[in-house]
């Protein structure tokens, strides 16, 4: 996994609530098995219309924005537990999503493929996307040691929050996996002790 | 204080805490399917760890599968390939298979249950999100992500926060042609999506000591539809009496202990839960769904509400609804009963019994997709089969299908489908399709109607 300390880009404002994993990835792009080529189909029936030609009303279509944090409404990531969702969109090249709350599932497959989710304030929420939809050029401050996202321009910031244990991992670029495996003589033991 | 069902299984389970960390969680049983495993099963390979316990790993293919024609080679290249993987995986690591036309074959969480495999006090997960179903046991069940999957193979551990506890009680008596479907419907939509974000619940009240474990399944099934991570309702007699006997449950003295211990799991009087919920069941209604989020619900003969926000506009704009209008007689054309929600054998007889004698409307394409074989044999044992060819309806093979439209089964762009399965979002039934979620007595009756009926004025 790759590390996270600090990042510094502009943004990419998706203004809508309930953005569920099933727009993120649609079902029929489950096929594959490995991890790649994902980001090519992130948001692939917004960012397309039915005959394939390319709905430009769709942010990430609009040359205006660009960058590699995703800015997104409420309760972002709710439905399936596919991975493929964060495939996709770090794959698209995003190292960031902020939004005012993030659904349980994704959080953690956010988190185990070095993609952050800032989960921020309404308020300061309302307040990057005005501020990135009046001006794309916008540079947005995430450093996850001091857990604080930054309007740069207008000087404001909030702190986030972030599970302790999950914040050294994506510093150090560690995953679980490494954690558990060297924990198997506990495993082990409590499987012997183990009634039920 | 006392404990809740959920803390003692979850402290059951807890192997070690890492200080100002996550617990590391014991997971007894690994459900897993040809989609969301491969990339699991290549982690493993290249950082050369072998599966831990195999054993207590089962797979199923299920969500990539046709529903028609099983007995022949899948013809979709990268759905062949999938399950395909599938099978060398499990061939390759030890572990138990039910692949296409096996006996046992099904979706995950209907095929777990029915054999037993599934059983109270448990910690089961799987790389599902409707995982949540097999909370109807009063075992601790979730869905993960494709990297989770690969920790439980290395380790038959999660690393895991402990999440919060909600109660969501429903008392009183439900009116007739109300559903399991209807009672958890009716709960989303009273308290959205995310309000469950970060907890697990539990359903309590004599609603659901009463219901079946087929409808306890359905309701703990769409937990996650309000965000939280599973669902779960105390096992009693009648969760005993679903276990006993089943393939892989327990059985004599081992039986006699297991029921010992599972009598001891139900919430403490005492209790404290962080947060709760109650509803009378006098006020629930059938339901259906008019928007593109399982808590966008009203009961059946109810009108849209008239929100001014975006994405309430962007979801009924979608949906081609207007705000304040009524679903009632809207044409319908296509009606699917199936999913890990709604395709249990209970669920069957329902819509068997509603349309005997009739036939579906001309309009419609009425499709009904089994949870797995052993409900599709079942159909054919009862004798529902042959209702529903007299009306029309087309029984398929067992499988997801057209409730997340993987396969070939999808919902044609524009088109709005009734249906039995657990989510309205955009797109999820086939590009441009609408879904309009219900119960299956609601998907039944719009299928002889060819429109949305008041299912409330034609019941006996």
């Amino acid at each position: 996994m790759e590390k996270f300390i600090t990042l510094r880009s502009t943004a990419i404002p998706l203004n809508i609530e309930n953005v569920d994993t099933d727009q993120i990835i649609p079902a029929r792009f489950l096929k594959a098995t490995d991890k790649k080529g994902f980001g090519d189909n992130v948001f692939r029936d917004w960012r397309y219309k039915k005959d394939g030609s390319v709905n430009t009303s769709f942010v990430l279509n609009n040359s205006d924005y660009k960058g590699s944090i995703l800015v997104a409404g409420n309760n972002f990531g709710c439905g399936s537990s596919r991975e493929h969702a964060a495939w996709a969109i770090v794959g698209y090249g995003f190292k960031v999503v902020v939004s005012s709350f993030f659904a349980d599932i994704f959080k953690g497959n956010a988190l185990n493929n070095g993609l952050l989710p800032v989960q921020v304030s309404e308020p300061f929420l309302s307040d990057i996307l005005n501020e990135i939809e009046s001006n794309p050029e916008t540079v947005i401050q995430v450093n996850l040691e001091e857990q604080k996202i930054s309007i740069e321009r207008k000087n404001i910031s909030e702190k986030f929050e972030i599970d302790p244990y999950k914040k050294t991992c994506m510093i150090n670029g560690y995953d679980d996996i490494d954690y558990l495996v060297n924990n198997k003589e506990l495993i082990e033991a409590f499987e012997a002790q183990k009634i039920f | 204080m006392g404990k809740t069902l959920f803390d003692k299984v979850w402290d059951a389970h807890v192997v070690s805490n890492i200080e100002n960390g996550p617990q590391i969680l014991y997971i007894d049983k690994h459900l897993i399917h040809e989609v969301t495993s491969p990339q699991a099963f290549n982690e493993l390979k290249e950082r050369g760890i072998p599966i831990y316990r195999p054993s207590q790993t089962v797979a199923t293919a299920d969500h990539n599968t046709p529903t028609l024609n099983q007995d022949k080679p899948v013809k979709d290249e990268l759905s062949r390939k999938q399950l395909q993987q599938l099978s060398e995986n499990c061939k390759a690591n030890n572990i138990t298979l039910y692949e296409l036309g096996h006996k046992y074959n099904g979706i995950v969480h209907v095929m777990a249950p029915e054999l037993g495999i599934t059983q109270p006090g448990m910690t089961m997960v799987c790389g599902d999100s409707h995982t949540s179903t097999h909370g109807a046991f009063g075992a601790i069940a979730f869905g993960i992500g494709t990297s989770q999957v690969a920790q439980v193979f290395a380790s038959q551990c999660l690393l895991l926060t402990k999440p919060k506890s909600l109660r969501v009680s429903v008392n009183g008596k439900l009116k007739p042609g109300v559903l399991p479907k209807d009672v958890v419907l009716y709960i989303i939509s009273k308290l959205g999506t995310n309000s469950g974000t970060g907890y697990f619940c539990e359903y309590a009240g004599n609603v659901f000591e009463e219901m079946s474990m087929e409808g306890r399944m359905t309701v703990c099934n769409m937990s996650i539809e309000m965000g939280a991570r599973g669902g779960m309702i105390a096992p009693d007699e009648i969760t005993f009496e679903y276990v006993k006997g089943r393939e892989f449950a327990p059985k004599d003295d081992d039986l006699t202990k297991k029921l010992e211990y599972w009598k001891t799991l139900p919430t403490d009087k005492d209790a404290k839960f962080d947060k709760e919920y109650f509803f009378d069941a006098e006020d629930i209604e059938p339901m259906v769904t008019y928007g593109t989020n399982p808590g966008m619900g009203i009961k059946i003969n109810g009108n849209i509400p008239v929100e001014n926000n975006l994405s309430f506009k962007k979801s009924l704009k979608y949906m081609n609804f207007e705000a304040g209008e009524s679903l009632i007689d809207k044409p319908i054309n296509y009606v699917f009963i199936g999913s890990c929600t709604n395709s249990r054998i209970e669920d069957f007889r329902v819509a068997a019994n509603y349309v005997k004698g009739k036939r579906k409307a001309d309009n419609v394409t009425a499709w009904l997709v089994p949870g797995s074989k052993q409900v599709e044999a079942q159909i054919i044992k009862e004798g529902l089969k042959d209702i529903f060819d007299a009306a029309g309806f087309e029984l398929r093979q067992p499988g997801c299908s057209a409730c997340l439209a993987m396969n070939d089964d999808k919902i044609p762009q524009g088109e709005y489908c009734v249906s039995t399965s657990n989510r309205n979002f955009e797109g999820r039934q086939g590009q441009g399709s609408r879904t309009i979620l219900a119960s299956p007595l609601v998907a039944a009756a719009t299928a002889v109607e060819g429109r949305i009926i008041d299912i409330t004025k034609h019941l006996n």
